[in-house]
């Protein structure tokens, strides 16, 4: 001890161990400074960027959906609607004694012990901070008893779920089309924000057309949350604006009448009514259909092969999709083009004698009346459909003053009818067939298309509205569904704008006589092709048969002989108006593989313009609310 | 003498041993500390209770410690040592695994962590060591001195409990350094750490260890894993801007955003509430109490109670920085609790145990 006191030098040590505790304080507070300049550069000059972090970290926005709009027939009859369902849902994380409380929830509701049992297999395996659908469909008195007893259940909720349904089915279900689950492809057109939480999307139909009617607004919830998720309380709130209702110009108990008729014949076909003067569209059928509610909640795999690989392929509508040979039906439409060209006129006779050729060519195109009509003038020839006589129109017009001609009438073009996917037809000129075919087009060709033949064909839409522009004498309304829109339930129906299209001038008006009169003729007059079909009519109306030969079935192969054999059947094809003098409804029917026009389309327009005319009750026809009608507003331009 | 008067004489000399500044700078903090806890725990008012009894077993703590004499502690330095040493290794052959280390060691009915003695056991046998040695030492005497730090430290690290071999080994090295090793030492030593830290991190570290060291140099790397702790304390902090969010409104804390935050995040906790302003005035009282024990240190009566003072005081410097760097994302996630504040009787009875050795050891002569 002694030896090392005597080495040991306090005062020295001392000294070092001030100057050691000095440079120690400045280390710390050194660090110190340190720490505080991060502090400073995380709450001071990152502060926006960590406040907004937290932010998200903490609130939430969960949307809230728009409800869709609904729609409606033109009397307002539903045909597509919202299913409003009230749920019980629990979120497991929430309760404490799950089994005591779901036996308690089976006596409330009595439901049985193996629902429970189901149950609470599904709450076990499924994300405890999530609701579990325990109930559905809860009846009122469910949801009073559940709401009276409310406080004991801290966990469960009623919530409210919405689902599109179609109450009609089947019926006009090409025309409505449907919802689905948004997939990809939705999503990159659509404005993600005006979807979120949304699921379904229109996918085909007026659902498709007037997404952005039926949509709606949605609205939202700023909760704030925890890191598990769970909401703790409500910051903000704004309500969805629901999608606005659709008033459609479809007549449903019409529409419903054109189906029946078509099933009841056993053919495939389609039917398309409108009225000539607006253009809004009364019927629109076509036989086989499907139903859209099948589509709602996901198609399952068998059900959609099955409609897609039924041969007689449902999914598609033959009204406004389906593209047939128009057949005998235009010829008052080319009359009315060989009379403005000055190819031939109303006193003009032609030798009708069972056949035509072209001059140099000994190829007969034969008239359906195989004897032939002998001197025939072309009122005669229109309503006994003589094909000679349009053959040689048609020779003498050439294709292309022919192609100019009807396609006033609407043909090779679009309608631009509100549903989506619409056909274009053909109506055939010399350069088209060059392109398409690398080959001239030989007067043989046109020969053909005076009688609906050839290259061309058309959509029953496309045949009921050029009809409908004979009727009125060249008017030219745009096809529509969509006749008004209502904003919201305590709203009146606002009238949707008409669009029409340029109409159809003739250099003489008695041009339009020509061809009325020879369509009045088939139908009511001695001879006419369709006379059996208008005799007993209580209004005076037109009409024009048409058969129309059908070629190319290749694409279909798997038939076997005796459907083939059928499928080789022509089509029967029928287009009229009523009443002669005022009409209201102009018409195109088609019953595929069904023979003569004045057989089987004839008599199936007939019943359709009976129920159309002959309202029973003394209800007015074809008026929907009051104030649609009324407030009615003729507008050139675009739709909407 | 009555017996009353006796009493009275026995306190007068406790509470006149009490170096007050340091006394009341440490209860403001444990103060706001309880308050602290009480908005982290989510407002549960038990945990709070359950601190402040910690607090008062820690204060009566260092009421006693203030007793303790440097010549007591001279001699109980070597057994407290090599019991710690003992204790340690015992831990390691039968220890409790908890979160995923061994550390604690099951005494019937309660467990005990052998850990924290060393962080006095290692300061006091360096102190002890260094007490009746030539100074500045000899560089066998350093040899010695490393090995006293060495050997437990390398026991704690093994368990695996790295933040608090940390505070052994810094708590051990800082006696060295008040002992008046040279520069030359010092500067060395420093730079083949750096250059001995690539090593360390390939051979001498846990996968969790080198796991936090590489979440630490990008947290964005595991945003769910380990690096969530460090993106979501500096959210904290950073939101909580100049003026902090207010005492119970720290969304990130009471949204349970946070995790760990009444243990070694509460640091986060207190800056998102209270705000860049709170933070500087708690890092203030943090810097006086080192201030002051550094002060009671250069107090010391003799070479033994200097050392040991010099380097409890800046022990308690490196539980801060340690704690307060890594809750700030400027360094790697160490578990170090923030000290005086974090919930937890253990280290807080340790740190207050230190406070009362560093008053009773100051020298009763005053020097200036």
């Amino acid at each position: 001890m002694a030896r090392k006191l005597s080495i040991k030098d306090e005062r020295d040590e001392i000294q070092v161990f001030r100057s050691r505790a000095l440079i120690a304080g400045a280390v710390v507070t050194l660090a110190i400074l340190g720490i505080i300049f991060r502090l400073y550069s995380l709450q001071v000059s990152q502060y926006e960027h960590y406040t907004q972090l937290s932010r998200e970290n903490y609130q939430k926005r969960i949307p809230i959906p728009p409800v869709r709009g609904e729609i409606f027939d033109r009397k307002g009859v539903l045909l597509a609607g919202n299913h409003i369902e009230y749920v019980l849902s629990v979120v497991r994380d929430e309760v404490d004694d799950m089994d005591f409380k779901l036996d308690q929830i089976r006596q409330m509701m009595s439901m049985s012990e193996a629902e429970i049992k189901k149950i609470k297999k599904k709450i076990r395996v499924n994300n405890r901070y999530q609701p579990v659908i325990i109930r559905k469909n809860l009846t009122e008195q469910e949801i009073a008893i559940f709401s009276s007893n409310r406080p004991r259940f801290a966990g469960f909720e009623i919530q409210l779920q919405i689902e599109r349904y179609y109450p009609l089915g089947a019926i006009a279900g090409h025309v409505l089309g449907y919802v689905g689950r948004i997939d990809k492809k939705d999503l990159e057109r659509i404005n993600k924000e005006d979807y979120k939480g949304t699921s379904h999307i229109g996918k085909a139909g007026l659902e498709k057309t007037y997404e952005m009617l039926l949509h709606g607004k949605p609205g939202y919830k700023l909760v704030e949350v925890d890191s598990h998720g769970r909401q703790k309380k409500l910051l903000d709130e704004k309500n969805p604006v629901a999608g606005k209702d659709l008033y459609l110009s479809l007549d449903i108990a019409l529409q419903i009448k054109a189906e029946q008729a078509l099933q009841e014949l056993g053919h495939n076909g389609a039917v398309v009514a409108l009225d000539p003067k607006t253009g809004e569209v009364l019927t629109m059928a076509s036989v086989p259909a499907y139903d859209p509610n099948l589509f709602v909640n996901g198609i399952s795999h068998r059900d959609y092969s099955a409609l897609r690989e039924n041969p007689d392929r449902p999914l598609y509508s033959r009204a406004f999709q389906g593209i047939y040979p128009p057949g005998s039906t235009i010829k008052p439409m080319v009359a009315i083009a060989g009379l403005e060209t000055g190819v031939t006129t109303p006193q003009r006779s032609v030798y009708g004698k069972g056949y035509f050729s072209v001059p140099g060519n000994r190829h007969r195109y034969r008239c359906w009346k195989k004897s032939g009509h002998g001197h025939i003038r072309i009122n005669r020839a229109i309503y006994q459909s003589c094909d000679v006589y349009f053959y040689d129109l048609a020779y003498r017009m050439g294709i292309d003053r022919f192609s100019t001609e009807l396609r006033k009438f609407g043909f090779g073009e679009k309608t631009g009818i509100d549903l989506p996917h619409e056909k274009t037809g053909l109506m055939p000129t010399a350069a088209w067939k060059e392109k398409r075919f690398k080959r001239p087009w030989y007067p043989g060709d046109t020969v053909n298309i005076g009688i609906g033949q050839g290259f061309w064909n058309a959509t029953p839409l496309q045949l009921a509205h050029a009809v409908g522009i004979v009727a009125v004498r060249g008017k030219r309304p745009r096809p529509h569904l969509l006749k008004g829109v209502r904003e919201s339930k305590d709203k009146p129906v606002e009238p949707v704008s008409i669009q029409l299209l340029p109409p159809v001038v003739l250099s003489d008006d008695r041009h339009w006589d020509v061809a009325i009169k020879g369509m009045h003729h088939v139908v009511q007059g001695a001879g006419g092709t369709a006379r059996r079909s208008g005799a007993g009519a209580a209004y005076q109306f037109a009409g024009k048969t048409g058969t129309a030969q059908v070629f190319g079935i290749a694409q279909n192969k798997s038939y076997n002989a005796s459907q083939l054999k059928k499928k080789l059947h022509d089509h029967s094809l029928f287009v009229a108006f009523a009443p002669l003098d005022n009409p209201e409804i102009a018409l195109a029917v088609i019953a595929e593989n069904a023979g003569g026009g004045s057989k089987v389309a004839a008599p199936l327009a007939r019943k359709i313009l009976d129920a159309y005319l002959l309202v029973d009750s003394g209800e007015e026809k074809g008026k929907a609310g009051p104030e649609v009608s009324k407030k009615q507003k003729h507008k050139k331009g675009k739709r909407r | 003498m009555t017996e009353n008067n006796q009493i009275l004489a026995f306190l007068q000399r406790l509470f006149s041993d009490i170096d007050y500044v340091l006394f009341f700078t440490v209860l403001i903090l444990t103060v706001a500390g309880v308050f602290t806890l009480y908005s982290a725990s989510g407002e549960d008012m038990r945990m709070m209770q359950r601190q402040s009894l910690h607090l008062i077993v820690a204060f009566t703590v260092m009421l006693a410690a203030t007793q303790l004499s440097s010549k007591l502690l001279q001699q109980w330095a070597i057994w407290i040592y090599l019991g710690g040493v003992l204790v340690l290794i015992l831990v390691l052959l039968m220890g409790t695994t908890g979160k995923g280390a061994q550390r604690w060691l099951e005494l019937g009915f309660f467990r005990f962590q052998p850990s924290e003695i060393m962080k006095l056991g290692v300061p006091l046998m360096v102190a002890r060591y260094f007490a009746d040695k030539s100074l500045p030492p000899r560089f066998i005497d350093i040899f010695w001195a490393l090995l006293i730090v060495l050997v437990p430290v390398l026991l704690i690290a093994k368990q695996p409990d790295l933040g608090t071999a940390l505070l052994v080994a810094s708590a051990g090295i800082f006696g060295i350094y008040f002992s008046g090793i040279s520069w030359k030492w010092i500067i060395g030593s420093l730079i083949s750490l750096t250059v001995a830290a690539p090593l360390l991190f390939y051979y001498g570290m846990h996968d969790y260890q080198r796991q936090r060291v590489l979440t630490f140099l990008d947290p964005a790397s595991d945003p769910y894993g380990s690096g969530y702790h460090i993106i979501q304390s500096t959210i904290a902090i950073g939101s909580g801007g100049v003026d902090g969010k207010g005492w119970l409104k720290g969304d990130q804390s009471r949204l349970d955003f946070l995790p760990e935050r009444h243990t070694d995040f509460i640091f986060a906790v207190f800056g998102e509430e209270f705000g860049l302003t709170g933070a500087i005035l708690l890092l203030l009282l943090y810097l006086f109490i080192i201030y002051r024990g550094l002060y009671l240190a250069f107090n010391g009566s003799d070479t033994f109670s200097r050392l040991l003072s010099g380097s409890l005081a800046m022990t308690f410097f490196v539980y801060l920085i340690v704690n307060t760097g890594m809750v700030s994302g400027l360094l790697p996630v160490v578990g170090v609790p923030l000290p005086l504040v974090s919930y937890g009787g253990t280290s807080l009875v340790t740190l207050m145990a230190a406070f009362g050795l560093m008053m009773g050891l100051r020298s009763k002569r005053r020097l200036y």
